[in-house]
Order: structure tokens, then C-alpha cells, then sequence
């Protein structure tokens, strides 16, 4: 049994295709609203009049793709009155439907906008690692669906071996409010502020 | 007019309504009606169309009474079984995903992709891009044809009524034989049309290649076209340098020191696991190479593993290269014992005989040609915005770092001066002696390794007469006019009649992804011209509305067909298994043409006596014969991918010419590499050509209409250019909710032109010029260059009562203006004004 699952993403790799967050939306049957997982695109620099009509610019792009980041403090849990959202033995975060109450307080206190409310039902839904996957041994839908390889899972400690421990580029919250259960291979024109005010807000359901 | 608010408008008020509410249903409810009407109309259509009275009334009224009908009827179904089958996006992105689709009683219930082997670099897997991840919403889609109809209002308006299978077929026969016996053959085409292909009997493009193509030969023919919306420009001109367009494999990168492309963005254009950009990222971290995008814009492929981005105007590229042209040559950084031995037309010691003086390329480049102007960095500067000593360092590094990888995507030759820029292009791997080197370069488009499944015999034409795909709108109005020297027609020296009937077999080119949609939809309201639009489709498309008659196409889902593609190094093919039963009345396209082909008394010839799957079978022995190690029909058919690794490794393009140029010539008259072509002189000596435009037997900056320089700027002062987008392989998927969620339609302006004019990100902005006005969304960013926007292509056109395009299509702006010499599709020359909406 693992102690605690996570993600791997690789930034220099990301073209911001979104196969993974349709895969999961195709594999959860979530309408359109719900993205367990999502696709962030930053961007940013300036440009600079040069002579006879001329430009030089230091414009820059990447993408970064998040799905819940089952957490080692997630704050979803700690907040939630019933008990519905829980850590498992193996790390990943779930959330009990049966439940759930939705109060939405997860949703006001994940900084990575994971816990995405369902209004028909009324009750909170979450990426869960797509568990029964794992269970079979299969790696999540939106793993597997990467053309350009840059998601992968494994064993937090283990993925930290492989690919460093760094948890936290822009747009990004501090790793160090919930300890987020992801390594990230960062893109050479991103920054590790963990400045959360930056989220982009234009793709999506990061608030 | 908007896209699926078709209707019935002779049924009665109540069916009105009931169509309404059907496409305001919710994705579950869709799937579930369709999935339940799929059912009833295959498993109790007997029993209960014997209760209520005729096909008519099930398909208009039947489907809730139905869903009853079937619950009842048939318990027995209840128990879901589930099956997976190998299945693939069969769209026209190049590529030919790998989907394995699972199905519980008949609903496709999930989507995933190629999960063979072990997924290593060479052996990977060939996984689809997010659209086909999104397929059940294009299968299960609110826009889906029911059922054969006929147009009953003016053309284009979008009013149609149901009809039955056998009057549309009698009606389209009739209409044939009317028109082959009052014009001829060459009054029918088979236009352009992409949405179906990869198939191998379900396949709208190549044309040629299609059912239609061999129904219509049993016949006695159709008019033809060339070139395609895709690649018009390089594919016409390019051949004039090398004799093809042929260029290294991608993977031949790993070997190159530098890369260089121009407006190439396989991130955005073929961003697939059968695609290339995962194969290029591959590749590159193999290598050390740098890479250089030079593009208008900051595209994905810029984004992945980083590079340099120079930003430059649009139609510009050969002013760029001619700089730094300049540089080489007055620095002595060509290759000149290269360009000595296999190259005619670059230096006046190597001209073809009776040529003026003065016209070799390095006497263009130098201000002794006709011009008499110096192709200095600082003049590339000025034309491209790109800064003079940026010029002069991309110049010196790309002689001098070797090999280079040099190519350049379709976005550039899409132009005004397209040809010209795709032959520019082609030089800097010239003067650097790139060429059949190991991680060199021809700097044509990437090249890549697939196998070859054999072909649906479509028997042979007998019209000779062919058109660019592009004039058709001319032919339809002045056909006869029409000549071989002013309109580029081949095959014969003019046409003898105007086009009277048109076959649009999934394709939204009649509107959608032509220039000028508004323009388009004028020009066929007339239906006195073209007297006959058969479309036949899956979805109620811009194109579709223009139908005389329409016909419902099953979905590749609906059939068993055979598709093959490529993953880089690697070709495949997949046996696309039927999923689903065909839907609602839908039929496949080859039932379609044999029953047309009753009618003609031709079907013995078109069927040869074959059902579709006897031509798979056939397919399949054929393919055997090229292939040893391709299986048989029935293990194909169980096991669903093959897949086979170029046994040669890279293709390294023209390498037999470099290794030696006399024993294997090029296919130029020369047998050389053409700098200067003597057949492009001999063009620019006797076309006529509008105005303005321009052929060159050298690869030269030409200025164009609408062009960075144009005098319209003072009135239109933005250029605007479309891109590939992700949420859409051109026009397919367009009406997919979860693609139009990840990748919302949108216009990118760059930050201070955004503050110039008061727009933020997300703003909703008007682009407009004298053809059309669209409305969407701002995407405010530093990544394209300041004075140019970009709209992503292929957002369905939806004019509203007053005509501005509220669905943000960029052919509502592009202009119908063939270009000079391949009569081709110049749909990134545009000038526009913005405003906030």
C-alpha cells in the first residue's frame, strides 16, 4: 500500500492541449463547468518599440495542468463539518457524496479550486486519482491520455527521488499552506514565487 | 440564420417545437434519445411502426412512445453488454488517432486511446489529441442529420423538409442525368471536403479517391480540382525548386545543431500522439540542438522545451530570408561549392541560356537586378519588423552552425505571396548546403514515415478538365470564361461549362472554410447557376444549409471502414470497427452511391458486386502484397492496430541527389535544385494576372494587396491572420461543448495594441472590414507581435439578423482572391479595424 500517492508535471513539456482534462471529463462524465482537471496557461512579458517600425520582445508562455493535488494537510478535509472529505491510508483525497451536506466551505478553502461543486446533485465532486484505475493497476485517464508524457503518478518520496521537490511555480499557491501531494519539473521562464493572487483566472474554475 | 435551427417547415407546428426543445437538450438527455431512437428504429422498428402507421411519423413523433415501445418489446436487452472496439479520429489534422471506444447496449459509454506496449520513444503509443478524447459529444451531438431532406426555402436559408430515402435518391439521379444530357460531365464536381477522411471506403478526401469519384466515373465523369486549403501555395510552388516538397523526418532533428522554423507549430497543428509534436519534443532532447520559431506568433511549439521566438509580420518571410541572404553572401557564408554543383540560378556563372543578365538571385539579392534594390537587413528590417542586427545575427548563425534543420509549416504560404514565401524559404537551406544532410534540411514542411494501405479502386476519369479547388465559385459563375494562362486551369486549355451540379460529401468549404462567407452565401442563393447542391454529413454545417438536398452520413462510428496514418517513425493502420448502429435514418456513403447508381443503371459497375466489407477484404489482400507482415482480413479485424517502424530509420530528403546529383537528377527540368526556374519565367512571361500580383522565376519578396504595406492600412490598419486551434480540427468539433470549454473561440491582440484601444482580456471585440464583422472575445496577450491579431480558424460562421458573424469565423474577413500562380487560398492577407463591441 502506497503512503501517499501523487502527481508528477512536466512544464517544459506542457502544450496546453487540455487532452487531460477532456480525458477526465470523458472518463467522470462531467458536464461542462466541471474540471477536476484543468489546464492554466501563463503568459507575460513586454515589447519594445525599435527603429524603422522594429519590435524586441521578452513575451514567454507555459502551461500547467493541475488536478487535485491530494494534499498532506488538505485543507478541504480540516474544514469539512461532516466528514464527508477524507485522506485515505494511501494519500489520495476523497470525497463521500452520501455525506456531503454542500456547504461549499472545501471549495472556499482549497487554494487549487479542486473541490468543484455539482449544483444538480448539490453535493461537492473532487478528482479522485481515478482510484478504481489505480486499483487496477492503470495509471489515471489524464495520465495516460498525455500526448506529450509530461503528467505521471507514483509514490510522492518516490517521484521526489526522480524529479526533485519542487512543488510550487506560478501561478501557483505556497507549497507550505497545504503541502501539496505534486513535483513539477518547471518551465525555464517560470517563477517559484508561490504568489497566489497571480492565478490565471481566464480558463476555468481557479478562484 | 443560425447553425441547427433547421426544421420542417411544411410538419406541423408541433413538430417545430419538438425539433427546438430536442437541440435544447441537455448532452445526457441527447445521448439517451438518440441512443433509445437508434435502438427503436433497429430492434422494434417493425412492430411499432406497424401500431402507429409509417416510417414518417417515427422518426418526427415516435420517440418518447418509442423509448416505451422499446422497454417493453424487448426486456431482453436490458442486461448491458459491454465491448470495446478499435476505432479512430478521422478528421483532417493529418494525423489518424488510435481511439478504443467502449459500448454498453449499444452507447458509446467511454473513450480512451492506444494503450499497447510499453511506450517507449520509437515503440510509443499513439495517443489522440483532446479532441478525439471529446468524440461521444461529436457522435452524440444535437447537430446530427436525421434524415434524408430537400430544401424548401430560398437557398441557404435553412429550411428543409423531411423526405424519404427514395425520393432523395430519385431526385439526385434525375438531376445527373438532366444535367450530364443538357452540359455534359464537366458540369458536375466533386468539391473539396475533409470531414471524412483517412477511411478507406468512407473517405471524402483525396476527391479522386472517394466513393462519389467512382460513382460519378461510372458515369462519365466529373470535373477535378488541385490543391487544397491546406497546402495550395507550397505544394504549386515548392515543386519548381526541388521537383517535390519533400523535406528530413522530424526525428532528424536529434542530429541538427540548429533548428529553424518558420510558422511550423505541429503543437497546435498536430499536436496528436499520431501527430508530430510529441515526436519532435522527443527528438530534441536527444540533440543539443537550439531552436529558432520565427512566426507572428508565440505558438505552442515555441512554448514547449523554450527556443527564441522573432516575431514577424505576416506574408513577410521571403523579405526576412532575402535579408539574410544579404548577409551571407556579402559575409561569404554560402555554401557556394554546393550551390556550384547542384543548383542552377544562383550566381550569373550558373544561369539557364537566353536569360537577361542581372537575373541570377545573387543579383536580386545584391540590387543588380531589375529592382535595383540591395536586400539589405536594414530594408528586411523595415518590411518585417524584425530589427536589422537580429537579421544579420540569425543570418551568420544559421550559416555557420551545422546542420540545420530548416522547415516551415502552411501558415506562411497561406498568403497573397504565398508561393513566393515557400520557395524563400527553401533558400536558407540552400545557401547553407543543408540539403540530403543528416540533420539538414530541404526547408520544405517535416516529413514522416507511413505505410501504405491500398486504395479503394476508383476507376479513371474521363473529364480531363481540372480547376483549383479554390475558383470553384468562378466556374459555377463564368465557367466558359475560364482559361488555362488566366485561371490556372490543367488539363485542358478552358472549361466548356460552367458548374451545374455540386457534390459536397463532408466538407464545410462551401462556406464555413472558404473566403469570403458572406460573399459565398450571396453568390448561391442564385440557384439558377449552380442548379443542384447535393451535401451529405453528420452535422447541420454552414455548408450544409446550402444543400438542395441533404443526406444524413452514419459517423465513422457507424461502420467498419480501415484508416492508416503515421507516428513519426512509425506508420499504422486500424481496423475501425462499427461501435454503434448507424443512428436515426443515417446510411453510409457507399449504400448511398450504389442505390444512386440503380437509378443510372450503373450499379453492376459501381458495385462490381461487392458489399463494403468485400472491398475491406479487399483492401486488406491488396495491402498484403506491399506488406508481407500486414495480417489478413479476419485478424486485422480481431486485433485492430498494426503498427510498422520505418525500417529505413530517418528519411533524409533528397539524400540520393546530394550523394550523387547525376545519377539520381531531381524531377526539375534541370535535374537540379532551381533557384531560378526557367519554367516559372516562362509563366511570368505568358499568364495574364490581376493587377499587382506577381510570378517570379525567383524566389522573391513580393508586397501584396491587404499586405503589410498596403495603402488600405490607413483605413484597416491591423493585420489579421487565422491559426490552428485546439478546440477544433479546422471546422470539426466546433459544436463539441467540452471542446468549446477548453478552448474557447477568441482574438488575440497583443497588449498595447489592447491598450491602444481600451479592450482587456475577455472583452467582447468587433473585427471588421468591407466583407464581414465578426464578434468574440479578446485574448489580450504578449504573444503575438503588436499591429496583428489572429483568429483561430474554423469557428462555425452564425450570422445574426444584421449579418455580424456572432460564431467568430475568420472566412467572414478573408478575402476570394486566388493567389498568382497556384490559384490558391490566401487566407491569412487580410486587413482589419477592431473595436470593443
Amino acid at each position: 500500500m502506497a503512503k501517499q500517492l501523487g502527481f508528477y508535471f512536466d512544464a517544459t513539456a506542457c502544450i496546453g492541449c487540455r487532452a487531460c482534462q477532456v480525458a477526465c471529463k470523458d472518463k467522470n462524465d462531467l458536464v461542462v463547468g466541471q474540471t477536476w482537471r484543468q489546464v492554466v496557461e501563463v503568459s507575460g512579458g513586454s515589447w519594445t518599440a525599435q527603429e524603422n517600425g522594429t519590435w524586441a520582445t521578452t513575451a514567454f508562455a507555459y502551461y500547467v495542468s493541475l488536478g487535485c493535488q491530494h494534499c498532506e494537510k488538505p485543507s478541504c478535509v480540516e474544514v469539512c463539518p461532516t466528514g464527508a472529505m477524507t485522506k485515505r491510508a494511501d494519500g489520495i483525497v476523497v470525497v463521500n457524496a452520501e455525506q456531503c451536506i454542500g456547504c461549499r466551505y472545501c471549495e472556499w478553502a482549497c487554494p487549487y479550486g479542486s473541490p468543484q461543486f455539482n449544483e444538480a446533485k448539490g453535493v461537492m465532486t473532487k478528482c479522485n486519482f481515478c482510484e478504481d484505475y489505480v486499483a487496477q493497476g492503470k495509471k489515471p485517464a489524464c495520465v495516460d491520455a498525455c500526448v506529450m508524457r509530461a503528467l505521471d503518478i507514483g509514490e510522492l518520496a518516490d517521484l521526489r527521488v526522480k524529479y526533485g521537490s519542487v512543488a510550487q511555480i506560478d501561478p501557483l499557491p505556497a507549497a507550505n499552506l497545504t503541502r501539496p501531494s505534486i513535483v513539477l519539473t518547471p518551465h525555464a521562464k517560470s517563477s517559484t514565487h508561490g504568489d497566489v493572487k497571480k492565478l490565471a483566472l481566464d480558463k476555468g474554475g481557479m478562484k | 440564420m443560425i447553425v441547427g435551427d433547421h426544421h420542417l417547415s411544411t410538419a406541423p407546428r408541433a413538430q417545430d417545437c419538438t425539433n427546438r426543445e430536442e437541440n435544447r437538450m441537455s448532452e445526457k438527455n441527447l445521448i439517451d434519445q438518440v441512443v433509445q431512437d437508434t435502438v427503436l428504429s433497429r430492434r422494434s422498428f417493425l412492430k411499432w411502426s406497424a401500431a402507429v402507421g409509417g416510417t414518417a411519423v417515427l422518426a418526427s413523433q415516435g420517440l418518447n412512445l418509442g423509448l416505451q415501445s422499446v422497454a417493453e418489446a424487448a426486456p431482453a436487452q436490458a442486461a448491458p453488454a459491454t465491448k470495446t472496439v478499435w476505432q479512430s479520429c478521422m478528421v483532417n489534422c493529418g494525423s489518424r488517432c488510435p481511439l478504443r471506444i467502449t459500448v454498453q447496449d449499444n452507447k458509446i459509454v467511454r473513450v480512451e486511446t492506444d494503450d499497447t506496449g510499453k511506450d517507449e520513444y520509437g515503440q510509443h503509443q499513439i495517443r489522440s489529441c483532446v479532441r478525439g478524447r471529446s468524440i461521444r459529444q461529436r457522435v452524440y451531438n444535437a447537430d446530427r442529420l436525421k434524415y434524408p431532406m430537400k430544401r424548401v426555402g430560398k437557398r441557404g436559408e435553412g429550411k428543409f423538409e423531411k423526405i424519404s430515402w427514395e425520393q432523395a435518391f430519385d431526385t439526385i439521379a434525375g438531376e445527373l442525368k438532366r444535367i450530364k444530357d443538357k452540359y455534359g460531365n464537366e458540369a458536375i464536381y466533386i468539391h473539396y471536403a475533409t470531414g471524412t477522411l483517412g477511411g478507406t471506403v468512407a473517405k471524402a478526401w483525396p476527391p479522386h479517391s472517394s466513393p462519389i469519384a467512382r460513382l460519378m466515373n461510372c458515369y462519365g465523369g466529373y470535373l477535378n480540382h488541385y490543391g487544397t486549403y491546406s497546402t495550395a501555395q507550397i505544394a504549386a510552388a515548392m515543386p519548381y525548386t526541388y521537383g517535390s516538397s519533400a523535406n528530413n523526418s522530424i526525428d532528424d532533428i536529434a542530429n541538427s545543431k540548429l533548428i529553424v522554423f518558420f510558422g511550423n507549430n505541429p503543437a497546435e497543428t498536430r499536436m496528436s500522439g499520431g501527430g508530430v509534436v510529441y515526436f519532435m519534443k522527443e527528438a530534441k532532447r536527444r540533440g543539443d540542438a537550439r531552436m529558432i520559431h520565427i512566426d507572428p506568433r508565440l505558438s505552442d511549439t515555441a512554448v514547449v522545451d523554450g527556443g527564441e521566438w522573432v516575431p514577424l509580420r505576416p506574408g513577410t518571410d521571403a523579405a526576412l530570408v532575402s535579408g539574410m541572404a544579404y548577409v551571407m553572401i556579402t559575409e561569404n557564408l554560402v555554401d557556394q561549392a554546393f550551390l556550384d554543383k547542384y543548383c542552377i540560378g544562383y550566381d550569373e556563372e550558373h544561369m539557364p541560356k537566353d536569360i537577361p543578365a542581372n537575373s541570377s538571385y545573387k543579383s536580386y539579392i545584391l540590387g543588380k537586378g531589375a529592382d535595383r534594390t540591395p536586400k539589405t537587413p536594414q530594408w528586411a528590417a523595415e518590411i518585417t519588423g524584425v530589427p536589422a542586427i537580429k537579421i544579420a545575427q540569425l543570418a551568420r548563425e544559421s550559416a555557420t552552425v551545422k546542420p540545420a534543420y530548416i522547415a516551415q509549416g502552411w501558415g506562411p504560404q497561406r498568403h497573397a505571396n504565398g508561393e513566393e514565401s515557400a520557395r524563400a524559404i527553401a533558400m536558407l537551406s540552400i545557401l547553407t548546403g543543408n540539403v540530403g544532410l543528416k540533420g539538414g534540411s530541404t526547408g520544405a514542411r517535416e516529413g514522416a514515415f507511413g505505410i501504405s494501405v491500398a486504395a479503394f479502386p476508383t476507376l479513371t476519369n474521363p473529364v480531363k478538365a481540372s480547376i483549383s479547388f479554390y475558383m470553384w465559385p468562378d466556374a459555377i459563375k463564368r465557367g466558359p470564361e475560364m482559361t488555362a494562362t488566366r485561371d490556372g486551369v490543367r488539363g485542358v486549355d478552358k472549361l466548356t461549362v460552367p458548374i451545374k451540379f455540386l457534390w459536397n460529401y463532408a466538407g464545410n468549404a462551401i462556406i464555413n472554410q472558404h473566403s469570403d462567407c458572406n460573399g459565398t452565401v450571396k453568390q448561391l442563393e442564385n440557384d439558377k447557376e449552380c442548379e443542384m447542391i447535393v451535401v451529405i454529413d453528420n452535422h447541420m454545417t454552414s455548408s450544409a444549409k446550402m444543400a438542395d438536398i441533404l443526406l444524413p452520413d452514419v459517423t465513422n462510428f457507424e461502420q467498419d471502414d480501415i484508416t492508416s496514418g503515421s507516428g513519426g517513425n512509425m506508420g499504422f493502420a486500424i481496423f475501425t470497427e462499427k461501435a454503434v448502429e448507424p443512428m436515426f435514418e443515417c446510411k453510409p456513403v457507399y449504400e448511398m452511391c450504389r442505390e444512386i447508381a440503380k437509378r443510372l443503371g450503373i450499379e453492376d459497375k459501381f458495385t462490381e458486386g461487392k458489399t463494403q466489407e468485400d472491398w475491406l477484404k479487399f483492401v486488406v489482400e491488396a495491402t498484403r502484397k506491399n506488406i508481407p507482415t500486414f495480417p489478413d482480413y479476419d485478424t486485422f479485424r480481431k486485433t485492430g492496430i498494426f503498427k510498422m517502424k520505418n525500417p529505413a530509420g530517418s528519411v533524409i530528403a533528397l539524400k540520393a541527389f546530394r550523394d550523387d546529383p547525376v545519377a539520381n537528377k531531381l524531377t526539375t527540368p534541370s535535374g537540379k535544385i532551381e533557384i531560378f526556374s526557367e519554367a516559372l519565367y516562362k509563366i511570368s512571361k505568358t499568364w495574364q494576372l490581376p493587377q499587382g500580383d506577381v510570378i517570379t522565376a525567383l524566389p522573391e519578396y513580393a508586397p501584396t494587396w491587404e499586405g503589410s504595406t498596403d495603402a488600405l492600412k490607413s483605413k484597416y490598419p491591423l493585420q489579421l491572420i487565422g491559426h490552428h486551434y485546439k478546440q477544433r480540427t479546422h471546422s470539426t468539433y466546433g459544436n463539441v461543448e467540452w471542446m468549446q470549454e477548453a478552448a474557447p473561440q477568441e482574438v488575440w491582440i497583443n497588449t498595447l495594441d489592447a491598450n491602444k484601444y481600451g479592450i482587456k482580456n475577455g472583452d467582447k471585440v468587433r473585427v471588421f472590414n468591407d466583407r464581414g464583422q465578426v464578434i468574440l472575445p479578446a485574448k489580450v496577450t504578449a504573444r503575438i507581435m503588436p499591429g496583428v491579431l489572429s483568429i483561430p480558424q474554423g469557428a462555425w460562421y452564425k450570422p445574426d439578423a444584421k449579418g455580424v458573424d456572432q460564431g467568430g469565423c475568420t472566412n467572414t474577413l478573408t478575402a476570394y482572391r486566388p493567389s498568382p500562380l497556384a490559384k490558391g487560398n490566401p487566407q491569412h492577407t487580410n486587413l482589419v479595424q477592431m473595436e470593443k463591441a
